[in-house]
């Protein structure tokens, strides 16, 4: 009896998909004969780290590819018809009506011509769902289940008018409005702020559930996933890990790989004080232009050889901090003291020996590397620069860098784009070492990363911290990386300094308002975590 | 309402700019007019010119002052709406006795020929931008297809060939061979509408083929850059059929650049067509500049630049206002 009702029930049917992508004139797979199942009304997680294919699977459970990729064998069989086989026109019928999209960048994926009201029924209008008053009447109804604001007005106002969060609840409104069967919500939550996440999921969640609403969930992030999902699917290389229900999959997950998904939030670093301070910043105020302050007379100070990590939402002033000590931004106001030394503000005031002891290293390592130069070449530069050791010397001590860095003597004649982005962070980190300098600021430096490749980074900068008594600042907006990595804690937020103290200090209460803010919206794996923030 | 709107403040600026290089564009005129080699009195009197009334000639027509000054008078009196009056209608023979009801002044000899230019570029727009436009967005919604190719090689095709030659294509086929058009195309004040446009036929087709091809390549190629934004995908995965997104989801944000091309070529086909009138006779200002600058009748040059000037800051003005009134992001600020 239950097999003939599950059947029955079955909205999607995904059997044994294969996808290829067209690239350096060969065509590469990217989904390997992948199954998925997916009940009305049920949410499916989707969960992978980048190149896992999960975008790229939860669009062909729509039957749609990307241009340059192609179907090639499997059937997407949804409400018994087999979306691969179907005609473009056919396809556009469902699309819009009966399957729904939302995409990772609301503010990218909103066409900045035309007013959301307008945007929000495009579909069920073109399809003939309805007249255009009865829409813009249910459109205005999902705003206020979404809760934005002034859910009657907002439908007028154009993309760049609202934030971030509200575009991304705007943009399941406009999936929700021709009460669709099936709704694939790629990454919706992972360009915003914590803080508006939590907002953000409850709002998809208690939509979902209220519409009867099946949903493939697509995330890298377990802890959010845990909270949207049924059910589970792990992704890897266009595979399927492993499949589970979520309260399963979390308690214990078979696979090696699943259980690595969070191999970030194990490492625990036993925080250690110190006395000295090498860098102390003392009042400083810094703006763009002549435009408002974006820090607001902050005191910070970094111990010798101890991490301290600066978190806060993005606006709230960390990367300014960065510019302002490494003298990109001159500062209007304050003092920087780096080694008992007040430093000159700018840049072209501060000695060679200033600028080799502060080193930077960037989210990016994308484009804080030049594509057209050599490994040896990028650690090269800082050596012949600080030191004097020019390119026909330099091969031993490039070694002995990438040795530190855990990449063997292969890797010296390469460029850049040979490299995954993992290694390419640890040639920036090498680069940062070639100065030898005292403190490196890290800004957001494994925020690109996947959570293995994190793992390692972080271990890695740990490693050389204890070898070499170098100083960190760690910028990053993830608390998890904090726990990972800090000593000390500093909380920023709207260019003001919240709090500085011992990551003890900081994680247990009690907190000022804004940090208890921060710390609870933070997913935790518990499936429940989103139920109980909601309570409080 | 402490602060102007910034479209209107962006609109104050720009015609303020454009103000300045209107002045600046004068100086380049009155200093390059002046720089042409030859001299009017001495061409119109010719062999029979004594000093004396080289002299008198001269002074009568004003060139006996120094430049400087000779330029603060033009521009004062151009900026009230007087361009002077022509040399050339003036006689020679009346050189010795001045009269000064018998020089025709540039504003009146400038109206008509301006008249039939604006015709002819208007003319030329109505055809050529819709066409340029339709050929763009069906290029770009069949892009790679045999038709985008074909579009584009005869597009490439008109606008490598000289003007002049499609002008006497033109006429080869459409005026010789079969007699469908007049190949002269003399119209003056009194040719009734219909007509004039009948007479126009040929230089505006002549001129649509080479205008073609810059419109409708920017056209296309705005769209096609935009075709790969979230936002187009988000809109075929909200079932949009293709043309729809095409038109109303790439073209409104697609219109700064291609307002651009098309205020550029606009400005082509009011100061540029010279060759094409040549060849159709048609009687517009292009021709009179070049009569005029043959005669060395400095004040109607003077006058053709300054409304050549003219035509082309308002152009990009107005592509300005375009580009401005397509973008919510300006139009509509935080």
């Amino acid at each position: 009896m239950k097999s003939s009702k599950q059947k029955k029930d079955l909205l999607l049917d995904i059997q044994n998909i294969s996808i290829e992508g067209f690239s350096d004139e060969i065509w590469h797979p990217i989904i390997k004969g992948v199954n998925l199942q997916l009940y009305r009304g049920e949410v499916l997680g989707l969960i992978g780290e980048s190149g896992a294919g999960k975008s790229t699977l939860g669009l062909a459970a729509m039957g749609f590819v990307r241009t340059g990729c192609r179907f090639t064998s499997g059937s997407i069989n949804f409400n018994g018809k087999d979306l691969t086989k179907l005609s473009d026109k056919k396809k556009q019928q469902l699309w819009g009506t009966k399957l729904s999209y939302v995409a990772q960048s609301a503010a990218a994926a909103f066409n900045p011509a035309h007013r959301l009201i307008n945007q929000t029924i495009e579909s069920s209008l073109s399809h003939k769902l309805n007249i255009k008053e009865t829409l813009q009447k249910e459109a205005v109804q999902l705003y206020k289940e979404m809760q934005l604001p002034n859910p009657d007005e907002i439908g007028e106002r154009y993309p760049h008018q609202v934030s971030g969060g509200q575009l991304q609840r705007t943009m399941t409104a406009m999936a929700m409005s021709s009460k669709p069967d099936l709704i694939i919500f790629d990454e919706p939550t992972t360009a915003l702020d914590v803080t508006t996440q939590v907002n953000v999921l409850a709002t998809i969640r208690s939509i979902v559930k209220e519409h009867q609403t099946a949903a493939i969930y697509i995330t890298h992030d377990l802890a959010v996933v845990a909270q949207m999902a049924d059910r589970i699917q792990v992704l890897r290389y266009g595979n399927t890990v492993e499949v589970a229900k979520t309260s399963q999959m979390l308690k214990s997950p078979k696979e090696e790989y699943t259980k690595s998904l969070w191999a970030v939030r194990s490492i625990k670093k036993k925080e250690q004080k110190s006395k000295e301070i090498i860098l102390s910043i003392e009042n400083v105020s810094a703006s763009y232009g002549s435009g408002p302050k974006v820090l607001q007379d902050i005191n910070i100070n970094v111990p010798t050889g101890r991490t301290v990590a600066i978190v806060g939402e993005s606006g709230s002033g960390k990367s300014t901090t960065a510019r302002a000590i490494t003298g990109l931004l001159p500062p209007t106001q304050g003092k920087i003291i780096f080694q008992n030394r007040i430093l000159p503000m700018k840049l072209s005031d501060r000695t060679k020996e200033d600028l080799r002891k502060i080193q930077m290293i960037y989210q990016s390592p994308d484009t804080s590397m030049n594509p057209r130069h050599t490994v040896r070449e990028i650690i090269g530069r800082p050596l012949s620069f600080y030191h004097g050791i020019n390119k026909e010397k330099n091969t031993d001590k490039v070694l002995e860098l990438l040795n530190m860095i855990e990449l063997d003597d292969s890797f010296i004649d390469r460029l850049p784009e040979e490299l995954s982005g993992g290694q390419k962070q640890r040639i920036c980190i090498a680069r940062a070492l070639a100065a030898e300098p005292e403190l490196i600021i890290c800004d957001e430096v494994t925020s690109a990363l996947d959570q293995i490749v994190q793992e390692g980074i972080l271990k890695l900068l740990l490693k050389l911290q204890h070898e070499l008594k170098i100083s960190y600042i760690f910028i990053t907006h993830d608390i998890a990386t904090v726990k990972a990595i800090a000593d000390e804690v500093v909380v920023m937020h709207q260019g003001l300094v919240v709090e500085q103290g011992s990551k003890k200090e900081i994680f247990s209460p009690p907190h000022p308002e804004y940090t208890k803010l921060l710390l609870s919206s933070v997913p935790e794996m518990d499936p429940n975590w989103l139920n109980k923030v909601l309570e409080n | 309402m402490s602060k102007l709107h910034p479209i209107v403040s962006t609109l104050l600026k720009r015609i303020g700019l454009g103000i300045i290089s209107l002045f600046f564009v004068t100086l380049i005129i009155f200093s390059s007019v002046n720089l042409l080699p030859g001299d009017f009195v001495e061409s119109v009197l010719g062999q029979t010119r004594t000093e004396e009334s080289v002299k008198i000639f001269r002074k009568e027509l004003g060139l006996d002052k120094p430049y400087h000054v000779r330029y603060v008078n033009w521009l004062t009196s151009a900026i009230q709406g007087d361009l002077g009056s022509t040399f050339s209608g003036r006689n020679a023979t009346y050189a010795n006795q001045p009269q000064q009801s018998t020089a025709r002044s540039v504003s009146s000899l400038l109206k008509p020929r301006l008249f039939n230019t604006f015709f002819l570029a208007a003319m030329t727009a109505i055809i050529a931008i819709p066409l340029s436009l339709l050929l763009g967005i069906t290029a770009a919604l069949y892009r790679n297809s045999i038709y985008d190719r074909t579009v584009n090689a005869s597009a490439l095709t008109t606008i490598s060939m000289p003007e002049f030659f499609v002008a006497y294509i033109l006429i080869i086929y459409l005026a010789s061979i079969n007699q469908f058009f007049p190949s002269l195309s003399n119209v003056t004040s009194s040719t009734p509408f219909f007509e004039r446009i009948y007479l126009s036929v040929l230089p505006a087709l002549t001129l649509t083929l080479v205008t073609v091809a810059h419109m409708m390549r920017m056209t296309r190629a705005s769209i096609i850059n935009l075709l790969s934004s979230p936002y187009i995908e988000m809109a075929r995965l909200k079932g949009i059929s293709k043309t729809q997104v095409i038109i109303k989801h790439a073209l409104p944000n697609a219109w700064a650049p291609i307002a651009n091309i098309i205020a550029f070529n606009l400005a082509y086909l009011i100061v540029g067509v010279v060759v094409v009138e040549v060849v159709f006779v048609y009687p517009g200002v292009g021709q009179l500049m070049v009569d005029s600058v043959i005669k060395r009748d400095i004040p109607v040059v003077q006058g053709c630049a300054l409304v050549f000037a003219v035509t082309y800051i308002l152009l990009n003005l107005i592509a300005d206002v375009i580009s401005i009134i397509t973008n919510p992001r300006l139009l509509y600020p935080k």
